[in-house]
């Protein structure tokens, strides 16, 4: 008997079917966005070809960036965190309440910030975790405690004044050698803000988490199948509150930065923040189903969106709705993708161990 | 030379609200011993291996670990601490994860992963178990039966020194079985004791020493295999001593076929759930029956023809004409119906009333525009309720609060209701007091006499030969044998499940 | 226990059980909260309106005035709820979409034309065909390739507000036709709002539905057991991606009322939120939101508290923005006292308290 370990049926796939289902999703990501951002280049001409432009995206971006990575791990453990948007504008209305109606320092808005995404991580992580009730149902009704509390913490919006903040806001860390020259021939650096570190930080970080050690690994086993991982001794509802629980002080980190970038308090900011997290983290190739996704592919997919962004408005679309469109199609499209490969594996699987003909009768 | 003991439990007793599971149970392991345990549902084969694994706690009885250490385990974490490991029938490994992850994760010190080390003490394991697979694939893209074998083999690199397979190669082909028999036979030789929880007599016979048999929860015995023939372990199994059964024979009358028309047909019909093409027919007025071990693939038959799991082939002929039939529905409206084996999950639609289970597959075969009115279909479930007895507050009871006999004649009125040609009945009286049995198997052969078609599954093989006039014999998912006339006997109905040699 | 006792205990333990009885309750608490605040709440003038003719106003009247969407959705939600095990948050954005469709087939081209363009009675089918589509989108998502619901109706949700506006070019048509601003408003000589009217013929409508056809039957089955259904010949597929058209007809008109009151449309504002209130009155009319039994009519009531509840908090001047957080802590609540393990727990308490004397023994 030959000691292929590829059965017959399975080898025409094999070039794939070696790819973790992770891999594969978020390889599919970033050849999506190469190809968008050269399609971008080649029939949108050079503003593309400014390092500026992409550093813009990620100046933009940079809370959405840190949002869905929180989204991320959360989706991974198999569940959802829709309040993440909720969060953020409280936090930036608290924290603009507190810097310029009581005279509050920087660090005391960055810890009210971490406060408030530590207790709504607390709360909504017990409800899931320990109380078994749907995550949707309390992250969505987390969300509109958040949304309607930022009302109440401060009924109108308004730009913050504290002079310690607006200078963390005014930062910017050059990047030599990528500079360019505008339109009067100057040559002017190209720069990032504080937040963009400060998500590279945090997707640095997390993906470590994620890959190296044993608490993330965790993530992806309660995501794969709950009952397994109780089997295999993992304690699912502890791994599943801290899940929520990061997601929620990573709602608070996203928060401050997003805060950082607009300089104000609102009750409308990052309206729509939470499906821009759900979409980037699918996009980056994390299923919904949990147990696959991967923190470099919610970049990318956070990338992908503000490229199209960028790509609709130098066209000369109307921005507005036009993303909204863009942004729903691709999330629709990836979430196909994504169940025709898991139809596409579990049929392979089943028809690799029950070959239709009949297997002889032992004599 | 006696082997050490590695595992004894005397007097094991558990319940649950209602049954009594296990009735003062001994069990018996020794160090490089293959020990098949066997009994038929409800036998409590797998309440044992729970209380052994700590998913449940024995209400009393010992268990002594390495000849004379007893044990209390309360835990899945706690057996795994005493050497105990577990392959559970359902893969109980996470797909998403590698090989190399689904080997370790879960237990060890230090709060890092080390890929390296991991991928090559995975690929240690499982070269020195010859599972040709490499640790850094994903299980998802493994067969089933390599992801049994991981799973072996993370209870293996465990250290264990007691291995419990549970149904283990009801996913297997031949040759993935002989793998599985490789492994269990280096693991013997290092000491290791293997419990192996089986249906598959075949199997039991090539690699076990030793056999422990359960009926009813009680202890049957402990066999050693050369001293255990076949036929012996089946009537063992099913409860009935060889020498009483050569006098039982089948009292129903014999069956005119040249009087009746063949009612339904099919040729070379199979499904997805792993059965062997099969042929069958069955008459007007006819009563027939499937019987074999549980998990021969007696429901699995049944279910093609009704069209309850996804037909891959064959031909099929109601009344003479060619027919399709794919779904339930198709099924239906040919006027056959099935009462599935598996009740809760198949049968009842718990939070619905009485009335409402009673009238579902007729209201569905009537038409969505056709409901019937509150006052026909209250009409129609008394009816049921008492013609079969069917103890209930009211026809608006909630079917989940009646017990599992009253719930079964309640799905019983559902089918008798849409007044099929052809009745398949799949354990109809499973869960049913002695008394109502009778009056089921009555009625069987009632409807039988006034034209309908009957298929009879049950495991007491003496409910069957009181009611079918034909018997198709099954084994590990195969037709081998139809027994008629003065074939039925509950002899020749064991010697046929057996095989193999005779005595 | 005496047995006249008995009976009256029966009769009462009947009605608690009855699950209508959890919106009457709550419509009776919001009542009686209301009365002993301010009565001056349940006064009902007569006036003229701006035609000169005579209507009813007041916080009662306008409850079942706005109420009305809110329980024609309910109906919809409903069925999709019981059916899918999920719910719907696309409704909102679908309903801009119905409203907008509905104004450009009134207007044509021309965003103020002094003319209807059409018929209004096309206008309305029209509306209906387009929401059914985007029903049907979602059905597919949900039946054909197994997409959870919720995550499902995600991408109408972010799209359906750019499709809305897109569909009359950004532009915001008014409508200049008394005859259509009569859906929204009041019939000449009525003075009770017409949405009323209309959202009783759909209620109407929908108990014939019941009455005539296996629907309940069908959509309680498939909901409480798929297997069960499918192998007593029922097509689970099929009758989750009807509720999901349902709920699309149940959009259109709802959407075609909104329109209708002020003949014109905002698309971000417009019925904002309203999926949230819809999954509320699903829950409050004391139906699973995993899916099930259900009673139409205890949503409909289910709805009508909703619409209380926001009354009231408007009378005391809640901002509309902060409503949304007292809402989430009802529903936080709600969900919380209905979890299973929530509840044996409170059972088990309860069972304490009955028989105290075994506790002692035990003790």
């Amino acid at each position: 008997m030959s000691q292929k370990y590829l059965t017959p049926a399975k080898t025409r796939r094999s070039l794939l079917g070696n790819l973790s289902d992770t891999n594969l999703l978020m390889s599919i990501t970033i050849v999506v966005f190469v190809l968008m951002y050269l399609f971008a280049i080649i029939v949108l001409g050079s503003g593309f070809l400014k390092a500026q432009t992409f550093f813009n995206m990620l100046n933009a971006n940079a809370a959405l960036i840190i949002l869905a990575c929180g989204m991320t791990l959360v989706m991974i453990t198999g569940g959802i965190d829709i309040s993440v948007g909720g969060m953020a504008a409280l936090v930036s209305m608290s924290s603009a309440v507190y810097l310029d109606m009581h005279s509050g320092s920087v660090v005391g808005a960055i810890l009210i910030s971490l406060g408030i995404g530590l207790a709504f991580g607390l709360v909504q992580g017990y409800l899931v975790a320990y109380l078994d009730i749907q995550p949707f149902i309390v992250t969505l009704a987390g969300m509109f405690f958040a949304r309607g509390m930022t009302t109440i913490v401060n009924t109108n919006p308004f730009n913050v004044q504290n002079e310690a903040f607006v200078k963390l806001k005014e930062t910017r860390i050059t990047v030599p050698f990528l500079g360019s020259y505008n339109k009067r021939g100057e040559y002017i650096d190209a720069y990032i803000e504080i937040g963009v570190i400060v998500a590279l930080v945090v997707v640095a970080l997390l993906f470590v988490f994620l890959k190296w050690t044993k608490t993330g690994r965790n993530f992806y086993a309660v995501g794969g199948n709950r009952q397994s991982a109780l089997m295999l001794g993992i304690n699912v509802k502890r791994t599943t509150f801290l899940a929520y629980l990061m997601c929620g002080i990573l709602g608070g980190i996203g928060g401050f930065v997003y805060f950082m970038h607009v300089g104000s308090g609102s009750a409308t900011h990052a309206s729509g923040a939470e499906m821009n997290a759900i979409a980037s983290s699918i996009i980056g190739g994390t299923m919904l189903t949990g147990g696959v996704g991967n923190i470099v592919g919610t970049l990318f997919g956070v990338l992908s969106l503000a490229l199209i962004q960028n790509i609709v408005s130098s066209i000369g679309l109307d921005q507005a709705w036009w993303t909204g469109i863009t942004n729903a199609s691709m999330l629709c499209i990836f979430l196909i993708v994504q169940s025709i490969i898991i139809a596409r594996r579990k049929k392979a699987n089943l028809s690799s161990s029950r070959p239709a003909e009949a297997k002889g009768v032992k004599k | 030379m006696q082997a050490k003991t590695l595992l004894e439990m005397r007097g094991i007793y558990k319940s649950f609200p209602g049954v009594k599971a296990l009735k003062n149970v001994d069990f018996t392991l020794h160090e490089g011993e293959i020990h098949a345990l066997m009994g038929e549902n409800g036998a409590g084969k797998s309440t044992l291996i729970k209380v052994l694994t700590g998913v449940h706690v024995k209400d009393s009885g010992d268990i002594f670990l390495k000849g004379h250490i007893p044990v209390q385990i309360r835990s899945p974490q706690e057996a795994q601490n005493y050497g105990i490991s577990t392959v559970y029938q359902e893969i109980s490994l996470c797909p998403n994860l590698t090989v190399a992850e689904n080997i370790f994760i879960g237990r060890g010190k230090g709060a890092f992963v080390s890929w390296r080390d991991m991928n090559r003490k995975a690929d240690e394991v499982l070269k020195s178990l010859d599972i040709n697979v490499k640790s850094t694939q994903q299980l998802a893209s493994c067969s089933i039966a390599v992801q049994q074998m991981v799973a072996i083999a993370r209870a293996v690199e465990m250290d264990c020194n007691i291995l419990i397979l549970d149904e283990p190669t009801s996913s297997l082909d031949e040759s993935e079985v002989a793998k599985l028999f490789k492994l269990m036979r280096d693991l013997k030789s290092r000491g290791v004791g293997i419990i192996f929880v089986t249906h598959f007599l075949d199997q039991v016979y090539e690699v076990c020493d030793k056999i422990t048999v359960l009926r009813d929860g009680k202890l049957v015995g402990e066999y050693e295999i050369e001293n255990l023939p076949r036929v012996q372990l089946v009537s063992k199994m099913l409860g009935k001593e060889l020498d009483d059964m050569a006098d039982i024979k089948n009292d129903v009358p014999t069956f005119d076929e040249k009087k009746s028309e063949i009612v339904y047909e099919a040729e070379e019909l199979c499904s997805t759930e792993g059965i062997k093409p099969f042929n069958f027919h069955i008459r007007k007025g006819e009563v027939n029956g499937f019987t074999g071990l549980l998990g021969s693939g007696r429901s699995e038959c049944v279910r093609a023809i009704f069209g309850a799991d996804k037909v891959t082939s064959g031909r099929v002929k109601v009344d003479g004409k060619p027919v399709n039939i794919e779904k339930p529905i198709d099924a239906m409206k040919q006027g056959i119906a099935y009462l599935a084996e598996d009740r809760k999950r198949d049968g009842i639609v718990g939070d619905l009333s009485v009335r409402d289970n009673i009238i579902l597959a007729l209201q569905v075969k009537k038409g969505f525009f056709k409901p019937f009115s509150k006052a026909e279909a209250t009409k129609f479930a008394d009816e049921y309720i008492k013609l079969l007895d069917i103890k209930t507050a009211s026809v608006e009871t909630p079917i989940k609060s009646l017990s599992g006999g009253n719930q079964q004649k309640v799905i019983l009125g559902r089918w008798l209701l849409t007044h099929p040609k052809y009745l398949i009945l799949d354990e109809p009286t499973r869960g049913i007091d002695v008394g109502t049995k009778v009056d089921i198997q009555k009625l069987v052969l009632k409807l039988a006499s006034e034209g309908m078609s009957i298929t009879f599954i049950s495991s007491e093989t003496d409910e069957m030969l009181r009611t079918c006039s034909r018997l198709l014999v099954m084994r590990d998912r195969k037709l081998v044998g139809e027994l008629k006339g003065d074939q039925l006997t509950q002899n020749s109905i064991m010697n046929t499940i057996a095989g193999g040699e005779q005595e | 226990m005496s047995n006249k006792t008995k009976t009256e205990g029966n009769i009462i333990t009947a009605l608690f059980r009855n699950q209508i009885f959890i919106p009457i309750a709550a419509l009776f608490i919001l009542a009686l909260f209301n009365f002993i605040v301010d009565r001056s709440f349940f006064k009902i003038t007569i006036g003229p309106n701006s035609d000169g003719n005579p209507v009813l106003s007041g916080n009662i009247i306008s409850i079942i005035d706005y109420g009305s969407e809110l329980a024609i959705l309910a109906i919809g939600m409903t069925l999709v709820t019981a059916a899918s095990r999920g719910q719907d948050i696309s409704v909102g954005a679908a309903m801009a979409i119905a409203g907008s469709v509905v104004l450009r087939v009134l207007c044509g081209t021309n965003s103020r034309p002094d003319e209807l363009q059409a018929p209004i009675i096309v206008a309305f089918i029209v509306c209906c065909l387009v929401a059914m589509a985007f029903g049907a989108f979602n059905g597919l998502l949900v039946s054909v390739f197994k997409i959870q619901p919720m995550v499902a109706t995600l991408i109408l949700f972010t799209a359906g507000r750019s499709i809305a506006a897109w569909i009359n070019n950004n532009e915001l048509p008014v409508v200049n036709d008394k005859t259509f601003s009569i859906f929204g408003n009041y019939i000449p000589g009525i003075p009770i709002p017409t949405p009323f009217f209309i959202a009783l013929a759909c209620f109407i409508i929908i108990a014939l539905i019941m009455k005539f056809t296996n629907l309940k039957l069908y959509i309680q089955s498939v909901g409480l057991n798929e297997q069960t259904s499918r192998l007593n010949g029922l097509n689970p597929a099929f009758i989750k991606f009807i509720t999901y058209v349902f709920l699309g007809l149940c959009v259109a008109v709802a959407g075609f009322i909104k329109v209708s009151r002020f003949s014109t449309i905002n698309y971000s504002v417009t019925a904002k939120d309203i999926e949230m209130d819809a999954i509320l009155a699903v829950a409050i009319g004391g139906n699973s939101l995993g899916g099930g039994k259900f009673k139409i009519s205890a949503s409909i009531l289910g709805a009508y508290v909703i619409q209380f509840l926001t009354t009231t908090l408007y009378k005391f001047d809640v901002n509309s923005e902060a409503l949304s957080a007292y809402k989430a802590v009802v529903v936080i609540a709600l969900v919380v006292l209905s979890a299973p393990i929530v509840r044996e727990k409170i059972a088990a308490v309860f069972k304490k308290l009955r028989s105290p004397e075994k506790a002692e023994l035990k003790s």
